[in-house]
């Protein structure tokens, strides 16, 4: 019987995997659901098992399975190693993501899983840490914080009880690695997981996976099911998040688990010495957790060879918006920004020219093509005025109005704000009638107090276009400075960087980059 | 068995279950199951975790996914966010919101069908995306909005 391997990841399913899938079985083939390979251009993807290894066709659908089965079809791809989109891929992470059956424990095993738990199980708690700490692992949720360095902070903390938690809110936009790897390669993560466990001594687990990725709390459940018995005594929960951006955050992430609102907690204390129900907790990304099995199967130097300046190993980019060869993309630290949007995106998907990129989510910055020969890298990214937050890149063509986008963040925090702290709560309402008031090039009039008589210092003309904008800028500066978490904090970024680099989309002169020139 | 008897039973399973932090799971559960969160199990829910029935109305105003209302009998969750933006999702929006007759956020008069917003299903190479009921669509183009229309009035 022909073995066929086609991909059951929600991307997959949402552009045909399934019905492709039932007409490879209707043939009589033995069909393998597996994780995507992540490039969504070539999807539905099938791949063939022969003699010479697994030769993929895509696009394709139901109605060219025979043509595929007698290897005439037109859109044969061959190896999918050898395709340019994955051949220069260092696959740290995601080696197994694509390849293997996601909730089969023999061919997790098969494929090199459960090595680093293994290993570290045979380690003292310390030297895992210090394993952690070697590979230079930094945070891949956003804020590139030293992984080793926090769990040192747990491991250091005495308690009667200390927890893990993964965070899988992934809410910004152009992201979906979290999604990915949870639905092609849940063990990847729960190993991840248990040797967190045994390096600070947690008891138990949260997989806090949003509403919105369904598939994903699904394979999640039943990979812990699986392997219930592999990382006792550890237990592991998922709990699922109810629709709100902010308990991506992680101290909003704890008040959702202990069943409270999600607002942000004040910090300190940090969560590593009071989390979860007042406990130490270790609270990590997807990806970060996940690359740890890696690092402790293969050894800290073969993570930290890879990368860029202080941002060490592989991150998994993912290309995303109006892009040509949209997917997800792991290498080492240190790739272009050109090289991600035109090399390996091959360019917007309208055939336009890009006009802007946004880098890590709602809370990142927009960048022009001006730019892209910044280096992947935490703080290269910080002193263009960005971010690389959980490495999305959103490309937008031509026909992106900026003023538009940037008041998108500020609406998007308005809807956003868990209404703790004022700069963020009413600062983005404020700010985005400000961009609707520069954009219909209609600025603030005095209001009914402003004439009064008895309002004697009170200015009565109105404002001029160019104090509207100074007044954006102030309000992002106070949001920037006075809010309580990134949310307000970073809602600056998309705003001030549009502003700057696209000043003609708001009505005014010319881009701060080609003045400078 | 009434609504009041359907709530308690689900009450009753999380509160033997001894699970911490049990509130948003039991929201989820008893949304799963009646589709919505009656007003009615508000004290309920207060009287089983022992919290004031403020903090379980505060829990479920604070999150979208929660409704106190029946949903229409097909919810389409648009995504709004950026990469699907970055893709026609606005002229998309306007389309299919045009198409069926109601607005973004609103669910139709006759209850056939609701237009959400939702930010970034993890689909974002691929946009305009959207949740038909429980299936992700990709790639939204005039005809997708065809026949998404066409599944949604049946
Ligand atoms: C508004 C907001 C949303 C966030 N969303 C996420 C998220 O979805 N996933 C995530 O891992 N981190 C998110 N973060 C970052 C977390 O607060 C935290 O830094 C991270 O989970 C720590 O894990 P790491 O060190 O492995 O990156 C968010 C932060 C803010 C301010
Ligand atoms: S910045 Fe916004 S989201 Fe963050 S704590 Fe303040 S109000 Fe809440
Ligand atoms: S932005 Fe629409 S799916 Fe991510």
């Amino acid at each position: 019987m022909m073995r066929i391997f086609v991909s059951k990841d929600m991307a997959s399913v949402a552009l045909g995997a399934d019905s492709l899938a039932e007409a490879f079985a209707s043939a009589g083939c033995e069909v393998v659901r597996t994780g995507s390979r992540g490039l969504f251009a070539i999807e539905p993807l099938a791949e063939v098992e022969t003699d010479e290894g697994r030769i993929a066709y895509g696009p394709v659908g139901p109605n060219d399975v025979s043509a595929v089965l007698d290897g005439s079809h037109p859109a044969r791809i061959g190896r999918i190693e050898d395709h340019p989109f994955f051949s220069g891929q260092q696959r740290f992470t995601f080696a197994r993501c694509g390849v293997t059956d996601p909730l089969s424990l023999s061919d997790y095993a098969a494929h090199g899983g459960w090595k680093g738990l293994e290993t570290a199980l045979g380690l003292s708690p310390q030297a895992v840490v210090d394993a952690v700490k070697a590979s230079g692992l930094r945070g891949r949720g956003g804020a590139g914080f030293p992984t080793g360095i926090k769990w040192q902070t747990v491991l250091d903390a005495a308690a009667d009880e200390k927890f893990i938690i993964c965070n899988a809110d992934e809410g910004d936009s152009g992201t979906f690695a979290d999604r990915m790897l949870i639905e092609g390669d849940p063990f990847c993560l729960i190993e991840g997981m248990a040797i967190a466990s045994h390096a600070v001594g947690a008891s138990h687990g949260y997989i806090y996976i949003r509403s919105e990725y369904p598939s994903a709390i699904a394979a999640m459940r039943e990979a812990i099911a699986r392997s219930a018995t592999k990382i006792a005594p550890f237990t592991l929960e998922v709990r699922v998040g109810a629709g709100t951006y902010v308990c991506g955050e992680e101290t909003a992430l704890l008040e959702s688990i202990e069943g409270k609102r999600g607002e942000v907690r004040a910090k300190p204390p940090l969560p590593a010495v009071e989390g979860l129900f007042g406990r130490p907790t270790v609270i990590n990304n997807v990806l970060s957790l996940a690359a740890v099995p890696f690092i402790l199967a293969e050894g800290a130097q073969a993570y930290a060879e890879v990368g860029f300046g202080r941002s060490r190993g592989t991150m998994p980019v993912q290309i995303a918006g109006n892009v040509k060869n949209g997917g997800l993309y792991e290498i080492g630290f240190g790739v272009t920004l050109g090289e991600l949007v035109n090399q390996i995106g091959g360019g917007t998907a309208s055939g336009r020219p890009v006009r802007a990129v946004q880098v890590g989510g709602p809370l990142g910055a927009y960048f022009p093509p001006s730019m892209f020969h910044l280096p992947f890298d935490y703080e290269a990214f910080a002193e263009a005025g960005g971010l690389i937050g959980h490495a999305g890149i959103t490309v937008f063509d031509d026909t992106v109005d900026m003023a538009h986008m940037a008041r998108f963040a500020m609406e998007f925090c308005a809807v956003e704000s868990c209404g703790k702290c004022t700069p963020c709560r009413i600062g983005s309402t404020r700010g985005t009638e400000l961009i609707d008031r520069i954009v219909a090039k209609a600025p603030r009039a005095a209001g009914t107090l402003e004439t009064l008589p008895q309002m004697r210092n009170a200015r009565t003309a109105a404002r001029s276009h160019e104090e509207e904008i100074d007044l954006l800028r102030d309000l992002c500066d106070t949001m920037k400075h006075g809010s309580l978490c990134a949310l307000g904090g970073f809602t600056p970024y998309p705003v001030l960087s549009a502003l700057d680099h696209f000043p003609e989309d708001f009505g005014s002169g010319h881009a701060l980059t080609e003045a400078a020139e | 068995m009434t609504q009041t008897a359907q709530i308690q039973s689900i009450i009753d399973r999380f509160v033997h279950s001894d699970q911490r932090g049990a509130l948003l799971p039991l929201l989820h559960e008893i949304q799963e199951e009646l589709g919505f969160i009656a007003p009615g199990a508000v004290p309920l829910i207060a009287d089983a975790l022992l919290i004031s029935r403020a903090e379980v109305h505060g829990v479920i105003s604070f999150y979208p996914d929660f409704r106190t209302e029946p949903p229409a009998r097909h919810v389409i969750k648009l995504c709004r966010a950026e990469s699907c933006q970055a893709r026609g999702g606005a002229a998309i929006e306007a389309e299919l919101s045009h198409h069926l007759g109601v607005a973004m956020g609103h669910a139709r008069k006759d209850g056939q069908v609701a237009l959400e917003p939702v930010y970034c299903l993890g689909l974002c190479a691929i946009g305009p995306n959207a949740m038909v009921d429980d299936r992700p669509v990709a790639r939204i183009d005039s005809a997708a909005i065809g026949r998404i229309a066409g599944e949604v009035e049946a």
